[in-house]
């Protein structure tokens, strides 16, 4: 069985396209692109991924309108069946709303939209997503976010710390996030949400290729065919 | 039945859109504000048989996000 990928598309997407050339051109697999008014998900997928943009205008709050929209009961069900889901930038937003992923995503503490390279800092090389990293590996990868300033009590950062869930962290302060966390798992492992866009950064054209290795890891740890 | 969901950020949580308002206000000329905390106001009008327990239902799953926001719900008439 070819590597199968699901990639949402909100309105108000715009990396759905992004992110589907990624899968494709790394996993060589196959991406079915879905509307989020879908009630059902294409079965046999090994991946669903939930992409960066501005879903419904970011209205009420980023990610809340998206996260109850049609598709993502079908999505939470996938999730809870340990398939791998990632969401990143306003997808990550949306895993939060929806209840995947502990914490949320305010304001950047500078008010202003950031859009750059990062560096980050790989903080768990044990996962399903990372483990084509090194452990304390830098890597740059770019962010373009108004709303990526990570919140959760300091409980709930104590125990994402302690069982490895942060997947990466920002090297320099990016956004106010607490403990510069750029990425986090769920308590199974099968779900990434983070604000830097790994899609963006995996040819020399795009300036870098430090995101590969994560599409990479997911397909070496399905250990689906490419 | 007129209702106001007032939306608040939790005590603990920083507000940087508060914070900007209050660097604005300064630089307005106006001056002994202690602290601005912006929160959001949403008005709604609903059947009259409907139940608190919905209101505060549509609160938690919608209108507030609990990680981060307390809700208040007002009945207006």
């Amino acid at each position: 069985m070819a590597f199968t990928a699901a990639v949402i598309t909100f309105p108000g997407s715009n990396c759905d396209r992004d992110m589907a050339v990624a899968i494709e051109r790394i996993t060589g697999g196959t991406v079915h692109r879905v509307w989020h008014g879908d009630a059902e998900l294409p079965s046999g997928l090994d991946f669903i991924a939930l992409p960066g943009g501005f879903s419904y205008g970011d209205y009420l709050r980023s990610g809340a309108m998206a996260a109850r929209s049609p598709i993502m009961q079908a999505v939470v069900a996938e999730a809870g069946r340990g398939t791998a889901v990632l969401g990143v930038c306003n997808g990550f937003q949306v895993l939060t709303e929806a209840g995947l992923l502990p914490g949320a995503l305010m304001r950047n503490a500078g008010i202003r939209f950031v859009c750059r390279d990062v560096p980050l800092v790989v903080e768990n090389n044990q996962s399903l997503f990372t483990a084509r990293y090194s452990a304390g590996q830098r890597i740059t990868i770019p962010v373009a976010h108004h709303d990526g300033n990570y919140f959760a009590d300091s409980e709930t950062l104590d125990r994402l710390e302690g069982e490895g869930r942060v997947a990466f962290r920002y090297a320099d302060a990016v956004n106010g996030s607490q403990r510069d966390i750029a990425g986090v798992l769920n308590a199974a492992g099968n779900v990434l949400g983070m604000m830097p866009h790994p899609e963006r950064m995996i040819e020399p054209a795009h300036g870098g290729s430090d995101g590969r290795a994560l599409f990479e890891s997911v397909l070496a740890g399905l250990g689906v065919a490419a | 039945m007129k209702i106001r969901v007032h939306v608040s950020l939790k005590n603990g949580v920083l507000d940087p859109q508060g914070r900007a308002i209050h660097h604005a206000l300064e630089g307005l000329g106006f001056d002994g504000i202690n602290d601005v905390r912006a929160g959001r106001l949403i008005e709604m009008d609903v059947a009259d048989g409907t139940t608190d327990a919905a209101l505060e239902d549509m609160c938690r799953k919608l209108l507030a996000n609990q990680v981060i926001e307390n809700f208040r719900i007002e009945k207006v008439a």
